[in-house]
């Protein structure tokens, strides 16, 4: 990192932004578990890490009156993954909580430090797509709601407004109750980012019901609508056309983790096992 | 442009002046003396440096020292003393878990922090808990197991000190 960085805790949402606006290139930290790493290596680290975890509304998992729930953006992946209303109304979150990197990790990085990094891969992600999240944030502008589906712009870009803070993502009641299933290929089973993954969940007060998101094989996580819908037609025996949809749907890249071939050609493999697994449940 | 933090390390508060830019890892290395933790990687792949900050597991390269300015840090040096080890440390022996040793004090912090919130794991749950902590000697067996008769005597332990 570089010399002259400077590292601020912030103890208030107004704190925070103001800290933010003191200084060109700042960057808000939660969990830092993304931001130190590449700060260290990329020669473009920040002049202010600005931490939030110091802000005691945004440490903290609520259920709203209203069956909503909002999960505050100093709350860490593994506090989700293992919180019991995620578990029991939300299982498609606590699934991709838990195949976030690994055990020290999701102790200390954030699900939305995870949507904020907006990388491809980003695991909560997928959950929060299928199960249409809001993330709500406030910047100079004043607060505003931004539907997770506008929410990724590109790797690493979001919808955030330069200064503009994430303080918590929302899931709506609606989304409660269904079954999920995630399909994850990586080099290496724990840690590893993924290099393709599929995550299948069927919503029954949603339409569709059916919700596929897939990871690592577009410029940012997306859902792939045309599976959904002829799963929502045909249910499973749809499996092998979902299948097809979603490789049509997938924007996939050679790296060092995987071939866009492969990666193509895995989403529709990871899909239909999915179909399988929860058909048969 | 120095941070000054009061940190509680192995039960001690200590009163430092950090920089900005410094990781948990090194003020513990370079101005404790705590050399336990390791450093592998320096970017959350390894767990070579996986300390307790509140009681949970963390890789410390991934934690600044700033950020723990009135938290509390437990490293392997703080488990137990020769004479006097820790049930996690007197397991790893017995089950020949060492080799090299560099894994270690990541391994036995990772496990510690699994048995604190669940005193009877799976073996399954050990294997997901120890996945972020690489051995290059590949000795897991041995780990796997010293974690469970780790786990065995700590409840053991828990149940003893019962009225």
């Amino acid at each position: 990192m570089q010399e002259r960085l400077d590292y601020r805790k912030a103890h208030s949402v107004e704190e925070a932004l103001t800290l933010f606006q003191d200084l060109p290139r700042s960057r808000y930290m939660a969990g830092g578990t993304d931001l130190l790493p590449r700060a260290r290596g990329s020669g473009q680290a920040p002049s202010r890490l600005v931490d939030i975890k110091g802000i005691p509304e945004l440490s903290r998992i609520e259920e709203l009156p209203s069956g909503d729930l909002r999960i505050g953006a100093a709350v860490s992946v593994a506090a989700v993954a293992a919180h019991p209303t995620v578990r029991q109304r939300f299982s498609a979150l606590s699934l991709c909580a838990s195949a976030l990197g690994s055990y020290p990790l999701r102790n200390r990085a954030t699900v939305v430090g995870n949507i904020c990094n907006a990388s491809p891969c980003a695991d909560t992600a997928a959950a929060l797509l299928c199960l249409d999240a809001t993330v709500l944030c406030v910047g100079p502008a004043g607060p505003r709601r931004i539907p997770i589906h506008e929410f990724f712009v590109g790797p690493g870009q979001t919808s955030l407004a330069s200064g503009e803070l994430a303080l918590a993502v929302e899931i709506p009641a609606a989304s409660a109750g269904g079954r999920a299933e995630l399909g994850r290929l990586s080099r290496r089973q724990g840690v590893d980012i993924a290099t393709v993954a599929v995550l299948l969940s069927v919503l029954p007060q949603r339409s569709p019901r059916h919700r596929v998101a897939l990871l690592s094989v577009a410029p940012t996580p997306r859902r792939a609508s045309e599976a959904e819908t002829l799963l929502d037609q045909r249910g499973p025996s749809a499996a092998n056309a979902a299948a097809e949809a979603a490789m049509a749907a997938a924007r996939p890249i050679d790296d060092v983790r995987g071939t866009a071939a492969y990666r193509r050609e895995m989403v529709g493999v990871l899909l239909t096992r999915a179909v399988r697994a929860l058909g048969a449940a | 442009m120095a941070i000054p933090i009061r940190v509680k390390v192995n039960g001690q508060v200590e009163a430092l002046e950090v920089a900005p830019d410094e990781s948990l890892l090194s003020m513990l290395r370079e101005r404790l003396d705590l050399t336990g933790a390791k450093e592998g990687c320096n970017e959350g792949e390894c767990g070579a440096c996986v300390v307790l900050l509140d009681g949970k597991a963390v890789n410390a390269c991934l934690v600044l020292a700033a950020e723990a300015d009135g938290h509390e840090v437990t490293t392997i040096e703080g488990l137990g003393r020769p004479g006097a080890l820790h049930p996690l440390q007197k397991a790893f022996l017995a089950h020949q878990a060492v080799q090299c040793g560099f894994c270690t004090p990541g391994m036995i912090m990772t496990a510690l922090s699994l048995l604190l919130e669940n005193p009877a794991p799976t073996e399954e749950e050990v294997r997901t808990a120890i996945s972020g902590n690489l051995c290059r000697c590949t000795g897991y067996r041995q780990i796997l197991d010293a974690v469970q008769a780790a786990a065995q005597e700590m409840r053991a332990g828990a149940q003893g000190r019962r009225p």
